[in-house]
């Protein structure tokens, strides 16, 4: 088993493919009225936030109570974080606890590989820069699986700030990884440069929404910051939405079957219609509950057997 | 004083014959009391000379000083350095500069020369006082921001106007700010996978053909710093072809590291500008070669250990670079000792107006000389550097050629390796 | 727990027909103690206390035309000794319809040694909902308990030595049916 999980790229089709498995097992025991598993019981993980993410704290948390681990959470706000001590003396600190686990949440791309180097227990990446997100490509691939059966062959289309979303790099490596073929549509400035070589050679770019949707099985919509504006990546709000937002109108220009995904938070009227977020085809609601279900399954991988 | 008879050196590229030392220079005859040291299977090559240090005093004495600068550099063969201007507070003035010139001079292991700033304070405003600096005790020849592009190009032109009064160079870091907000490392593929703000090739090549084209236009002299892609390369190739007054230097690291290194998320690889493709580095390889790029320098620049141990984002640029120099190009070019020569002493020397440095080795020149085996290997250990900062990219890597000796006009600064003070 | 070296001397303690028999005298005494099978569910525990249960369930069915509802219970988030080896893939668990409240559980396993398996199970189960009793049956009892265990239905009891090993084969799972003690002095 793998120690530390810091990019999708740490993930073989095997490795990635018995996460999913395991994943599938929990969210079976998330039905009956005793949530609780015994399994962790002992281990401490802690949840090392440095950006404000409740949503992926809670659900860290929660997968790993579930499995009976003692919970730290070590928030940058109101620690001596904040007042500026490094992240190594930091993950030192970690260290001297006994953390089994730090999953960390962070704004600079990277700061899981050097926490890695600097503790002893499996690191988590709960988030890094505009690098990765691999728990969330993780639960966006069980629920594609679990909505549709398969991952191998299944056309995917990731739209919109490409460029720094974490959650895209991740899927793109998970996804190919498990024979998915990845589309990246947005405005060519939102995508970074060499994509193709830099994560997966199978990756397509496409600068046009309405020509990829018919053959897509999955969308997956990425939330797009209005601040992006001020930097000249697009026009304006209105002109984004219009060149690739998903309303209604190119809603039914997907296959019947066809899902979309969003990782949250939505802006509702930007790159996503209401209507299209509440409607069958959205996956939205899953996705989270699949969060606790797929972290359960990598604490107890990374944790539940010999250190 | 001493003197000093080596025997059976080569000089640079020609065969081994003994090479006196009396007075402080070079003779063709050693008196009976002479020092020998048998040099035989040794290099002797000019003084080396760096048109590009951070010496960090004034302000970071934590990371390096005068001193210990100046000891990593007569370790790694130099006999002077130029101190860059980016110190707390910033070389503007005739005070600040003297202040480094003399530090330079107590300390007494290299000839230290300042190089004053372009604008006041760095900030790319206003021209600080260059003419004060040029008539200080300092003597300053060279203006540079480095760390910061003068990016404003009507400053730009001003700059390199002013400095002909004095025969003065402006020595431009060459970064245009707008596209390279945020960034981390060169723009690309790499940059892609590793989720970092990308500083692209143009950014640099578009300054540097602005500046060929200023610098054209006044009838000024140019260098420029670190030149790191294929791009610039062929910006400067043309502008030489042109006739342009405009030189060019390149660094060790860019010579031999490329962008995949960022990849372990180590900040020891941040630098500025960024390692860049294989690519680069082959363009970067032939150019100096060739001539386009006509010197090395080594943009020598310590950090304090909590400046690199930590995020990538929050790392400062730089790597320490006077004790690994030589060796790096002796792996890059081989053995061509008449190349370097020209490119890490003789152009310098002559880039900077620098008498006594950069000599060909005759008989009655100053014996500013280094000698150095290029049948050693050495191991790079940080722990061993004599800068006060680790920061160095080749921990651990086995580089060819070791420094045996350095003389500042005829007094050893080195001898079998060590520091003689 | 070392495993035997492959070329370990090793002797056949059930061969196919053994087996076979074994499981029919099994579900006769299921029948007999829990008076037809009346309210009961087998649960196995995976691997091949799986398709145990469901043999035994297809030999009550073929004594008594009696349908006998079968589960799996998965007992791998509750063992004791997930740090003593790297970490393990779960089995699945999956409860009859009806689920296992107020009825008679019967725990399928091929071999009882420790007790230890036993013992999770009991915990699983626990979690999963409150069995009016839980009976457990084996196809083999190799001994070296280490927990106050008893197993209610044994198919075979083998004395072994801590050096031995019980391997049990299943056409389902391994493609025969035999059981092998390998290892040790034989």
């Amino acid at each position: 088993m793998i120690k530390h999980l810091r990019s999708a790229a740490d993930l073989d089709a095997a490795t990635a493919t018995l996460i999913l498995d395991t994943a599938g097992e929990m969210a079976a025991l998330a039905g009956r009225e005793v949530k609780k598993l015994p399994t962790l019981r002992g281990r401490t993980v802690v949840n090392l936030f440095y950006e404000d993410s409740t949503r992926t704290r809670i659900s860290f948390e929660a997968a790993a109570k579930r499995l009976s681990a003692d919970v730290i959470n070590f928030s940058a706000k109101g620690s001596s974080v904040s007042k500026g001590e490094s992240l190594k003396d930091t993950a030192l600190t970690l260290q001297a606890m006994g953390a089994d686990a730090v999953v960390i949440r962070h704004p600079a791309s990277g700061a899981p590989h050097r926490l890695a180097a600097w503790v002893d227990g499996s690191v988590v990446n709960a988030g890094d820069g505009t690098h990765e997100h691999p728990t969330q490509a993780l639960l966006d691939a069980y629920t594609m699986r679990s909505r549709l059966g398969r991952l191998d062959g299944l056309r995917v289309a990731i739209v919109g700030d490409v460029l720094h979303s974490r959650v895209a790099r991740s899927n793109v490596l998970l996804l190919t990884t498990l024979g998915a073929q990845v589309t990246l549509v947005g405005p060519p400035t939102l995508i970074p440069v060499d994509i193709a070589a830099a994560l997966s050679p199978s990756t397509k770019v496409s600068y046009d929404l309405d020509s990829v949707l018919p053959d897509m099985d999955v969308v997956m919509m990425l939330r797009v910051q209005t601040e992006r504006m001020q930097d000249s990546y697009f026009p304006s709000a209105r002109e984004y939405s219009r060149r690739y937002g998903l309303d209604l109108a190119r809603m039914r220009k997907m296959p019947e079957h066809a899902i979309v995904m969003h990782p949250g938070p939505m802006n509702r009227g930007m790159e996503i219609a209401p209507e299209v977020a509440d409607s069958s085809r959205s996956t939205i609601v899953e996705q989270v509950a699949n969060g606790v279900s797929a972290r359960m399954a990598v604490l107890y991988l990374l944790l539940g057997g010999k250190a | 004083m001493t003197s000093y008879l080596l025997r059976g050196v080569s000089v640079a590229a020609a065969p081994a014959r003994d090479l006196a030392i009396v007075d402080g220079r070079i003779s063709d005859e050693a008196p009976s009391d002479a020092q020998i040291i048998d040099a035989s299977g040794l290099v002797a090559l000019p003084g080396l000379v760096d048109l590009h240090t951070h010496l960090r005093e004034p302000g970071r004495e934590d990371a390096e000083t005068v001193e210990t600068g100046s000891r990593a550099a007569a370790l790694g063969g130099y006999t002077a350095v130029f101190a860059m201007a980016n110190t707390s507070p910033v070389a503007d003035t005739a005070g600040v500069v003297e202040q480094v010139w003399r530090l330079g001079r107590e300390a007494g292991l290299v000839d230290v020369q300042p190089i004053g700033a372009v604008t006041v304070g760095l900030a790319g405003k206003q021209l600080a006082e260059l003419g004060a600096m040029a008539t200080s005790a300092a003597g300053v020849r060279i203006f540079s921001d480095d760390g910061h592009c003068v990016a404003d190009p009507r400053l730009m032109r001003r700059a390199l106007e002013y400095v002909k009064a004095f025969d003065g160079i402006i020595a431009q870091h060459a970064e245009e700010p707008r596209l390279t907000e945020g960034a981390q490392m060169h723009e690309g593929e790499v940059s892609t996978r590793l989720g970092l703000t990308g500083w692209p090739a143009v950014a640099e090549e578009a300054i540097i053909a602005r500046d060929v084209l200023l610098t054209e236009h006044v009838g000024s002299r140019l260098h420029v710093c670190h030149v790191s892609t294929a791009g610039s390369v062929e910006v400067l190739r043309q502008a030489k072809a042109r006739g342009v007054r405009v030189t060019a230097e390149v660094t060790p690291h860019h010579l031999l590291l490329t962008d995949e290194l960022a990849a372990s998320y180590d900040p020891v690889y941040k630098v500025n500008p960024p390692l860049r493709t294989a690519k680069d580095v082959h363009a970067l390889r032939e150019a100096l070669v060739e001539g386009v790029i006509d010197i090395v320098a080594t943009d020598h620049a310590p950090h304090a250990v909590e400046d690199k141990e930590c995020e990538w984002a929050y790392a400062r640029p730089g790597m320490v670079g006077l004790e690994t120099a030589l060796p790096v190009v002796l792996s890059v070019l081989g053995e061509q000792w008449d190349l370097i020569a020209e490119r890490m002493s003789r152009a310098p020397a002559r880039i900077a107006g620098l008498t006594g440095h950069g000599t060909g080795l005759a008989v009655g020149d100053p014996a500013n000389i280094t000698l150095v085996d290029p049948s050693a290997r050495r191991v790079v250990d940080p722990s061993e550097l004599a800068s006060r900062s680790r920061n160095t990219p080749y921990a651990g890597t086995t580089l060819p050629g070791r420094i045996v000796a350095t003389f500042l006009r005829g007094e050893p600064t080195v001898l079998d390796g060590k520091a003689v003070k | 727990m070392a495993s035997p070296r492959a070329d370990a001397p090793s002797k056949i303690i059930l061969s196919a027909s053994d087996l076979h028999r074994v499981v029919d005298r099994i579900a006769h005494q299921i029948l007999e103690k829990t008076s037809g099978a009346t309210g009961t569910v087998l649960l196995g525990i995976p691997t091949r206390g799986v398709p145990l249960a469901h043999r035994l369930a297809a030999r009550i069915h073929a004594f008594e035309g009696i349908d006998v509802p079968v589960g799996s219970l998965d007992i791998t988030l509750y063992r004791d000794d997930l740090r003593l080896h790297a970490t393990r893939a779960l089995g699945k668990t999956e409860l009859p319809g009806g689920g296992i409240d107020g009825r008679r559980v019967v725990l399928v396993d091929d071999v009882l040694y420790s007790g230890r398996t036993v013992r999770a199970a009991l915990d699983a189960l626990n979690d999963e909902g409150r069995p009016s009793s839980v009976q457990l049956a084996v196809l083999v009892d190799r001994g070296h308990r280490q927990l106050p265990i008893r197993a209610d239905y044994v198919g075979k009891n083998i004395p072994t030595a801590l050096s031995e090993s019980v391997r049990v084969s299943l056409t389902e799972t391994d493609g025969l049916d035999e059981v092998k003690l390998t290892g040790g002095d034989l």
